[in-house]
């Protein structure tokens, strides 16, 4: 049977894997997620593939207690948005730990779990979650 | 000759103990702490499964090995819980860890022996020459119908080997042993796994893993006393404990490998997470025997001995990862397992 | 350009309103604008419709010929303007420009938007197309998530309280309370916010404004024949917009909005006049958050006080400027499309002194309208004429 949406996250896999974003190399800024045009460049984007190292910081946290319904299941989670140490930020939830508090400045590393299912016989999008560490 | 370059494992934070489940079902804990030797045993989170599982243990072990990823020639994941039927785990982690795109990766399934099996693999695709470096994993969220007996050893983990030449620990020998045996199985589209019972364990466990080792010890010209260490599928404390017995071990050599006391079965990973938990504190020039079994039914038997390398490596990660836990009621246990359902 | 007056308002009630349907309450909307403005339909030469979901909430895309027809405009062009929660506000911009610019005479704009045909979850996920799909929506955050790590990054910047923001929310119920349009009549308290349930920490439910439906419809011309309709015409001085990236973490900071604070000072600038000439405003207070936010960021006080000013009533009617006299999006209720020409229905009403119950007598108004987390922002300023 034919499904919907594929290809639309599909490319998005080596980004939600490994962390794949871009660099600018004419003014040397790093993005993630990736993008083709640099916003200080314009036309003069030189724009190369870069992996990011995984690790950063809660920049701002919250806990989602009514989410949608394709991460029901998952519920309470916290959500945050996370520096990397390279300097983009990106959103993403964090997964729970023991005795390590969530708090804006908590270090974080890249984890890799499942964020959603298309049902019972679709696909399972796996992608980038975070985890607090010392 | 093929040499362990690296290893890496994954266990999930969450436990159940032995007496929460005996709670539910009526029944005396402690009598089954003392038969099973298992204390508890680790859940997986809602959003983990064999490929996360299997991805964590990889990259650690990547980690370990301190290798370029894009040299991994071959990515295999053996496993009795792949999350798909058609569509392999070992393409996910291939992508995951960036052994892509060329690379070479397959699905294993043995019951609890595909990881090792996919070590056999690796093993011969780097002797060959074909492959530099290979990466076989086992992992799985085990699975049990509640209320079974299996329901109280049933964990979740994943182990991760990479798989070259010149590693901390060189596999010396292998040797298998195979027959039909139904001791345990499930059929496509059955929720839960069927068993033999008491057939599990003579015709079955015994006679395989007995099988493989005494052929490896022909194979070698070794026999128990030549080794420091020894480690064996763990569906519980007491079998490995009386095979090794068999098999003329002392309880000594096997204590370091027994992960399964306080993480129970964790069907394709089980044996690999307990070379790991040997190789954790092993010295140089240590000699480490290795019998897997997987129903159905095999056992895959390796030589493993550690040189020099394994001084430079930081290891103790697993004693770390055993120590972060938070319990879980049956309940929150049988909703992350998926058979809780809603629909 | 010309100079642009609002010579006709119009709104149907805000509110889950089961007994009507997108036709009928845009309609009703449409019926009072023109009457205000004493015209007949014949007499409008263009429509802007601004709804931002109807895809996903009636199945229904091209609504601006639909919104023409169902208010009895023939044949005039229909545009349909989509800037997420901004549409209305933008949809205004367009029409102003239509004005101005000498294309046309008599323009009507209608925003409005029909929530409670679908369920709840899917008329958040519909609101979830505001937000980042790719990078926000499928990590899971939701607009309160959104709203709430601005929230926790304003008190953690700032000091603002849990407190604080409830006031906003006890302030645009009083509001409300007068304004007989408004979705919500019932008064609440500090302590009702504070024990409401938790939606994304630390935003709870009465932090939240509803799922509502709704219309609302405004008749721009020029001011030179204006009083030929109406003998209070209101005066658009000035019409800014400015926009920002859409996902909440590419932004420079979670504590202001950026757009706002370009789009606002490009309006006090065309309309020669400073925050402190602002009498009343209708700001975008989706969430408690976002008023405190707006109040800084439109200049109203300084940055971080935002809390402090709502505290001390500083935002209430007879306050230092009022804001959110119809109830705001909390108090009045959000259906999307219509919130943005909903806020020029109250200023026109709030300048004419026609906004029974809680006219502030003011001479000049200002309305900011946003789109999703602030990737879009709309900001008007209106004078009695």
């Amino acid at each position: 049977m034919e499904s919907d949406g594929i290809a639309l996250k599909w490319r998005r896999i080596p980004n939600r894997y490994r962390l794949v974003g871009s660099h600018c190399e004419n003014c040397g800024t790093d993005f993630f997620p990736p993008r083709k045009i640099c916003p200080n460049c314009g036309r003069k984007t030189k724009m190369v593939e870069k992996t990011f190292s995984g690790y950063g910081r809660i920049y701002s946290y919250t806990v989602v207690r009514t989410p949608t319904e394709e991460h029901k299941e998952n519920a309470p989670y916290v959500l945050a948005i996370v520096q990397l140490d390279e300097g983009p930020k990106l959103t993403a939830q964090i997964i729970k730990s023991n005795n390590k508090e969530i708090k804006i400045g908590s270090r974080v590393k890249l984890a890799f779990r499942k964020i959603t299912e298309d049902g019972k016989e679709g696909l399972i999008h796996y992608g980038y979650k975070f985890q607090v560490i010392e | 000759m093929a040499s362990i370059v690296g290893y890496g494992f994954y266990i999930p934070r969450l436990r159940i103990k032995i007496e929460e489940i005996a709670r539910v079902w009526g029944e005396d804990a402690e009598q089954i702490k003392d038969s099973l030797g298992v204390e508890e045993k680790s859940v997986p989170d809602i959003d983990e499964d064999t490929a996360t599982m299997a991805v964590e243990a990889a990259r650690n072990a990547i980690n370990f090995a301190g290798i370029d990823p894009k040299k991994i020639g071959a990515v295999f994941v053996g496993s009795e819980s792949h999350p798909y039927a058609v569509k392999p785990t070992a393409s996910i982690v291939a992508e995951a860890v960036g052994a892509v795109p060329y690379s070479t990766a397959v699905d294993m399934e043995f019951a609890c022996k595909a990881g090792t099996t996919a070590i056999q693999a690796c093993m011969a695709m780097v002797d060959s020459g074909m492959i530099e470096y290979g990466l076989a994993i086992g992992s799985d969220v085990a699975q049990s119908k509640p209320g079974d007996a299996l329901d109280y050893t049933s964990g979740a983990g994943a182990c991760a080997y990479i798989i070259g030449k010149e590693g901390i620990a060189d596999i010396k020998a292998t040797a298998s042993y195979t027959t039909d045996t139904p001791d345990f199985w499930r059929k496509q589209g059955a929720s839960f796994p069927s068993h033999g019972g008491r057939f599990t364990g003579e015709p079955a466990y015994f006679k395989h893993i007995i099988g493989a080792t005494q052929l490896i010890f022909q194979k070698t010209n070794l026999q128990p006393k030549d080794f420091d260490f020894a480690v064996f599928h763990q569906p519980n404390a007491k079998f490995p404990t009386r095979v090794a017995k068999m098999l003329g071990f002392s309880e000594e050599q096997i204590k370091e490998s027994l992960v399964v006391k306080k993480i129970g079965n964790t069907y394709s990973a089980s044996s690999m997470l307990g070379l790991a938990s040997v190789l954790e504190i092993a010295q140089p020039n240590q000699r480490i025997l290795v019998t897997s079994f997987g129903s159905g039914a095999g056992s895959d038997s390796f030589v493993i001995e550690t040189n020099e390398r394994i001084k430079t490596k930081q290891r103790g990660l697993l004693k770390k990862m055993l120590e972060e836990k938070e319990y879980v009621d049956y309940a929150i246990y049988l909703k992350n397992k998926r058979v809780l359902k809603s629909e | 350009m010309r100079r642009v007056a609002i010579v006709g308002v119009g709104m149907s009630k805000f509110g889950e309103l089961w007994d009507k349907s997108f036709r009928d309450i845009i309609a009703e909307a449409g019926l009072m604008a023109l009457e205000d403005a004493n015209m007949e339909s014949k007499d409008i030469q263009a429509l802007y419709g601004a709804t931002m979901a109807s895809g996903k909430l009636i199945g229904q895309e091209h609504i601006a010929p639909l919104i023409a027809d169902q208010m009895g405009f023939k044949n005039i062009p229909a545009t349909r303007v989509e800037n997420a929660c901004a549409s209305g506000g933008t949809a205004l911009r367009e029409a102003y420009f239509a004005v101005a610019s000498g294309a046309f005479d008599i323009v009507a704009v209608g925003g409005v938007e029909k929530m409670t045909d679908v369920s709840t979850s899917s008329a958040t996920t519909a609101l979830g197309g505001a937000g980042d799909q790719e990078w926000e929506l499928f990590q899971g955050a939701t607009f309160p998530a959104l709203y709430a790590l601005m929230a926790r990054r304003h008190m953690y910047e700032f000091g603002t309280t849990e407190e604080q923001l409830a006031m906003v929310a006890v302030k645009n119920h009083e509001n409300a309370y007068k304004n007989k349009f408004a979705q919500f009549h019932n008064l609440i308290t500090v302590d009702d916010v504070l024990n409401s349930k938790l939606v994304a920490d630390p935003l709870k439910l009465l932090d939240c404004s509803p799922i509502t439906d709704g219309a609302a419809v405004v008749i721009l011309a020029p001011l030179e024949i204006a009083k030929k309709y109406n003998d209070a015409p209101v005066e658009i001085v000035a019409s800014a917009q400015a926009s920002d990236r859409i996902a909440l973490h590419d932004r420079e900071t979670l504590t202001s909005l950026k757009a706002t604070q370009i789009a606002a000072r490009e309006a006090y600038r065309q309309a020669k006049l400073e925050p402190k000439d602002i009498q009343v405003c209708e700001v975008h207070d989706c969430f408690t958050i976002a008023e405190i936010m707006a109040i800084e960021d439109l200049g109203f006080f300084k940055k971080g006080e935002g809390g402090k000013a709502t505290e001390e009533g500083q935002t209430k009617i007879g306050g230092k400027v009022a804001i959110n006299t119809s109830g705001g999006l909390k108090g009045c209720g959000h259906p999307v499309g219509a919130t943005g020409i909903k806020q020029a229905v109250e200023i026109t009403w709030q300048l004419r002194g026609e906004a029974e119950g809680r006219n502030t007598n003011a001479e000049i108004g200002m309305t900011h309208n946003v789109g999703g987390s602030g990737a879009t922002v709309v900001v008007h300023i209106f004078k009695r004429v």
